[in-house]
């Protein structure tokens, strides 16, 4: 009968395949969902995937979309990824996104309407801070109280998402709204906007850090010391222990991190293509980003890439909403179908299938 | 501040309405996880249940065959789960997430056709005499069907997890899966079953939502309902009897806040400070206190969190 | 007119019958110019269907708001047939999601496109500068530009023959409201309603609670059971879904409709509902759009006497309660009665409108205060 065997050492070729393959059958299995749908499945799959790239009508408008909504996934991942790799689970990523943003945005207005050069970066960095002092709450319950920070990263997005009401209709509400809720639009207020730096790209200063930051972690889980050890930690935590990883130290930094890189994608967000703080600006980047973690294997590199298929499945999916009637869950079924198979056939990197005669123990 | 509308038996059975969905997710959930496995797709799974009852009721018209395929519809879902944790030995965490994903995407597909639809009626049973009872009368027994069933799995779940052997086995398997393979226990066979009756709850109280309590269907109805009854696995430190109080507790604040609200209470007095109770206040409330029962129950030295939970069970291992 | 100026200006040095020659000259050249402009722009749309756009904010299936825009889409389909052609997008977020959404539309071809809900007020204009030839039309907000007009219902008025009703059926003198978000839109139906129960019954107290939505049934059926269990008889919402109707009936007390005529959901709750009627706006826009007459900068204001704000036929009541809110309802139509006429004072004291004054636009837009009388703190 077949059985798994673990392997010595995980096949190269494996981790390469996965995610094509996942692909692959995504495709086949979406197509399928398409057929019962009543639609055709190559036009469906060529709006979703081919048009957005290389379509005359639409390619230029959405090729840099891509970056525009690969940007903040990116961002998210790459901070979710080291904290993965270590067995610490950052689920709300997406209130320190909702956190980043607001505070950003708070002292961005502060300074309304006196232009300088130093609100940007004063801006961007409220925003990393209320991020990461957000990831600090379940952090700091983990190391003293040993409080699971799933759960309690997971509560805090829904304080969040209070919290913002709260202040789109009060505190950060704009004077000259007409009772509206919702702040200034930042992309107005040209010392504290997050424009593109090169027409036509899509590419704001969000992007721009996303991929450095993704530079950065490679080097990071290669070189340095810490990448190391969250490796260690995530494999084995005892042997992580007796080589004398401190891992409330661990859990502080990966938390932290990904707190950090959350509350940058959310002001970079904010003050760029969302352009206000208002109720529900938030459209669950916090959430898709574990996906986009895990189709890249928690490997920067592979996150930029996973990062930009994602970004094609949304935008490809607006698409085929618009020009199919494909109704919007399509895409999320979709995504969710793309995870499976990805699941599923990684544990072939780990595993090799061998038949086996006779008695198994 | 005038409290003197707020009936307390009519808030009591509201709270009591309300907190039946996350409790049947949450008993079925606690299951799963005193079988060692952490399945976060609970909202996947309630609101496929939701549109699979909803769906089945309206077209064959019988509501009682609309409860059955929700929960067949949430443990269908929960066996994707399944295989994919037992069999391909995936990541729980991801395995979960991409369940309440596609549970999401694919029920907005189904229930395509079938928004601003009235399904038909449940209806509850006629208690007679026991209505009458002053306070308890509303309370406790002018409930519909499902809420009963509720109490009634509860108090099964708390038996069979105390009493039986197949539930000494399944929090032995829980506990520490190595050994109890060498007891000979058949591990994932037992957490698959665990699997199927956790999706098979979670699916029942999502269509409780879309059968009983609004009664309707809309895209992602469920509105987070599976997170809670996650939250409140835990608060009940994976002890069946508590999921009730667990339950209330979430059931309750979104009441009494609404109650509140058309009370027209805005603040609470102590002397001289003032509690204002906006209504972003009171619908966050119920997170903080998780949170809150959190710190406390993991602080304390002994942890009740079963010992195998989250790991991957392989034999070879 | 330039040259005319010119002209008229210099009758001391021209005179008149060179003049008069000079003008004929002008009007038929214009003439001739227009003329060849209908012709080649007429025949340029005859050739291609106009293609109409919708983005809404929630599904069709709404049985609510966007129920009745997909229905005003249909009848422009049903009243062009071949030579319009429209599509539309459901569910779209407000934020990025409805710049790309917006974006789609006009890079593919569309010639008008309505965007059917307040938040994406910034989103259209800032896609309608990028797009200057293409007409976009954003319902109920206040921004405007060369290529944008808003549009919009006097949906108060039709509230405020609700409010008049609910006067006379409450008996436990307690009535309520699920309210979707504190924006003027909702606060100016909030305070008509409670000003039309007010005429009919001094002593009436009206409930209200936030949800925070335009569209969640179990959040609404929630907030609406917590105000009947409150005490409250007759029930009315600013949110999209029958819930709160059904809700109402399974109590066994009353309500209102919201947007559409949602009977059939509660055929013994229901006393009537305001039936919003963009029909004929879209097909007079579209028109526009075809002769080439369309401008942007519009700020259309629907009014009950127009027929765009209807109401549901009027049930679950006795007659002489109908008799009474068909004739505040004949007043309102005719112009000769108006909800908000002062005098009128704000909950905090202060006088709004003096005697005989009557609420203009402004003050409607930007209503942020409920009247005088409403015990509910004004949410902030």
């Amino acid at each position: 009968m077949l059985t798994l065997e673990k392997r010595s050492e995980p096949s190269q070729l494996w981790t390469a395949l996965t995610p094509v393959l996942a692909v692959l059958l995504t495709m086949i299995a979406g197509g399928f969902l398409f057929i019962i749908l009543g639609k055709d499945p190559f036009l469906a799959l060529r709006i979703m995937f081919w048009d957005p790239l290389f379509d005359e009508m639409f390619g230029a408008y959405f090729r840099p979309q891509l970056l525009v909504k690969a940007g903040p996934l990116i961002l998210i991942a790459l901070g979710l990824s080291l904290g993965f790799k270590a067995g610490i689970w950052n689920i709300g990523a997406e209130g320190q996104y909702i956190i980043g943003a607001v505070c950003g945005a708070a002292v961005a207005l502060a300074f309304y309407p006196t232009e300088s050069l130093f609100i940007f970066p004063l801006m961007i960095l409220a925003g990393g801070l209320g991020g990461w002092m957000w990831a600090m709450i379940p952090a700091l319950l983990r190391t003293k109280f040993n409080t699971n920070e799933i759960l309690v990263s997971l509560m805090l997005v829904y304080v969040a998402e209070q919290i913002l009401n709260t202040l789109a209709i009060g505190l950060l509400r704009n004077p000259d709204g007409n009772g509206f809720p919702g702040s200034r639009n930042l992309q107005d207020y040209y010392s504290a906007s997050n424009m593109e730096i090169w027409a036509g790209t899509g590419a704001h200063w969000g992007v721009v850090l996303a991929l450095g930051f993704a530079v950065g972690f490679y080097i990071l889980m290669n070189q340095h010391l810490l990448g190391f050890q969250t490796k260690l930690t995530g494999q084995s935590p005892r042997a992580a222990k007796f080589s004398g990883i401190n891992p409330n130290l661990l859990i502080v930094v990966c938390l932290g991190l990904s707190g950090m890189l959350a509350g940058l994608a959310g002001i970079f967000e904010v003050s760029g293509p969302s352009g206000q703080i208002t109720i529900g600006f938030n459209v669950g980047y916090g959430f898709t980003a574990i996906i986009v973690a895990f189709l890249g294997r928690l490997h920067p590199i592979g996150i930029v890439l996973a990062g930009l298929l994602m970004a094609l499945t949304y935008i490809g999916g607006e698409l085929a909403q618009m020009q199919l009637a494909l109704p919007a869950a399509a895409i999320q079924a979709f995504q969710g179908m793309l995870l499976f198979f990805l699941l599923a056939l990684d544990v072939f990197s780990n595993y090799k299938l061998s038949f086996k005669f006779g008695k198994v123990s | 501040m005038d409290t003197s509308t707020i009936s307390p038996a009519l808030l009591i059975a509201s709270l009591i309405i309300a907190s039946t969905p996350i409790m049947l997710a949450a008993i079925g959930e606690l299951v799963v996880e005193r079988a060692g496995v952490l399945n976060l797709g609970v909202e996947g799974m309630m609101i496929t249940g939701a549109i699979c009852g909803f769906a089945v009721s309206v077209e064959t018209g019988s509501p009682t065959l609309g409860v059955l395929a929700s929960i067949l519809g949430g443990a269908a879902l929960s066996l994707i789960f399944a295989i994919l944790t037992q069999f391909f030995l995936a990541n729980q965490v991801a395995s979960g997430l991409a369940l309440t994903l596609f549970g999401l995407g694919f029920s907005a597909l189904i229930g395509k056709g079938y928004t601003g639809i009235k399904p038909p009626d449940l209806g509850s049973p006629n208690l007679g005499f026991l209505t009458e009872i002053p306070f308890f009368g509303t309370t406790l027994f002018e409930h519909d069907y499902l809420v009963y069933v509720a109490f009634g799995i509860i108090l099964a779940v708390s038996l069979f997890l105390k009493y039986t052997r197949q539930g000494l086995i399944l929090r032995a398997v829980g506990e520490d899966h190595s050994s109890a393979h060498a007891l000979g226990y058949k591990v994932v066979r037992v957490r698959i079953l665990a699997i199927l009756f956790g999706g098979g709850c979670a699916g029942l109280g999502g269509a409780y939502i879309s059968l009983i309590r609004v009664p309707q269907w809309a895209e992602g109805m469920t509105h987070g309902a599976g997170w809670i009854a996650l939250a409140i696995v835990v608060f009940a430190s994976w002890k069946p009897l508590r999921i009730l109080f667990g339950a209330w507790l979430f059931g309750g604040l979104t009441v009494l806040q609404l109650n509140l609200q058309a009370a027209g209470v805005t603040k609470i007095n102590f002397g001289i400070f003032e509690i204002p109770l906006q209504v972003q206040y009171l619908t966050m409330a119920p997170y903080l206190i998780t949170i809150l029962v959190l710190v406390l129950i993991s602080a304390r030295a002994l942890s009740n969190t079963p010992g195998s939970l989250g790991k991957s069970f392989h034999v070879s291992d | 007119m330039y040259p005319t100026k010119l002209l008229i200006g210099s009758n001391v040095i021209l005179n008149k019958g060179r003049k008069m020659r000079i003008l004929k000259k002008l009007a038929m050249g214009i003439a001739l110019y227009t003329g060849l402009a209908i012709a080649i722009t007429g025949s340029a749309v005859t050739a291609e269907p106009t293609k109409v756009g919708f983005i809404y904010i929630g599904p069709p299936g709404d049985h609510g708001w966007t129920y009745r825009h997909d229905i005003g889409r249909k009848d422009v389909e049903a009243h062009f047939g071949d030579a319009v052609e429209t599509t539309f997008q459901e569910n779209v977020p407000e934020g990025p999601d409805a710049v790309r959404a917006i974006t789609q539309m006009a890079l593919s071809g569309h010639d008008i496109i309505f965007t059917t809900s307040y938040g994406y007020m910034d989103q259209t204009l800032a896609v309608a500068k990028k797009f200057p030839k293409v007409a976009f039309e954003h319902a109920t907000g206040w921004k405007t530009a060369e290529n944008v007009s808003n549009y919009g219902l006097k949906l108060y008025q039709s509230r405020h023959v609700q409010g008049v009703i609910a006067g006379l059926m409450t008996k436990t003198n307690k009535i309520c409201y699920v309210a979707s978000f504190p924006i003027p839109e909702v606060i100016r139906e909030i305070n008509t309603y409670y000003l039309g129960a007010k005429t009919q019954n001094p002593d009436v107290e009206l409930q209200i609670v936030w949800v925070y939505t335009w569209y969640d049934p179990g959040k609404e059926a929630d907030a609406a059971q917590a105000m009947i269990d409150n005490g409250c008889d007759v029930i009315t919402q600013h949110t999209d879904s029958p819930a709160p109707l059904v809700t109402a009936e399974k109590a066994g007390i009353v309500g209102f409709g919201q947007a559409s005529d949602q009977m059939k959901f509660a055929p013994k709750a229901q006393l009537t509902a305001t039936i919003d009627n963009w029909s004929p706006y879209y097909i007079a826009k579209v028109q526009e759009v075809m002769d080439g007459t369309w401008k942007g900068g519009g700020t259309y204001f629907g009014d009950i006497s127009e027929g765009v704000v209807g109401m549901a036929a009027f049930a679950n009541m006795p007659q002489d309660v109908e008799d009474i809110a068909m004739a505040v309802r004949a007043k309102i139509t005719d112009g000769s009665y108006h909800a908000f006429t002062g005098p009128l004072k704000d909950q905090s004291g202060t006088l709004r409108l003096k005697d005989g004054e009557i609420a203009d636009r402004m003050m409607l837009d930007t209503m942020n205060w409920y009247v005088e009388g409403i015990t509910a703190k004004y949410p902030d």
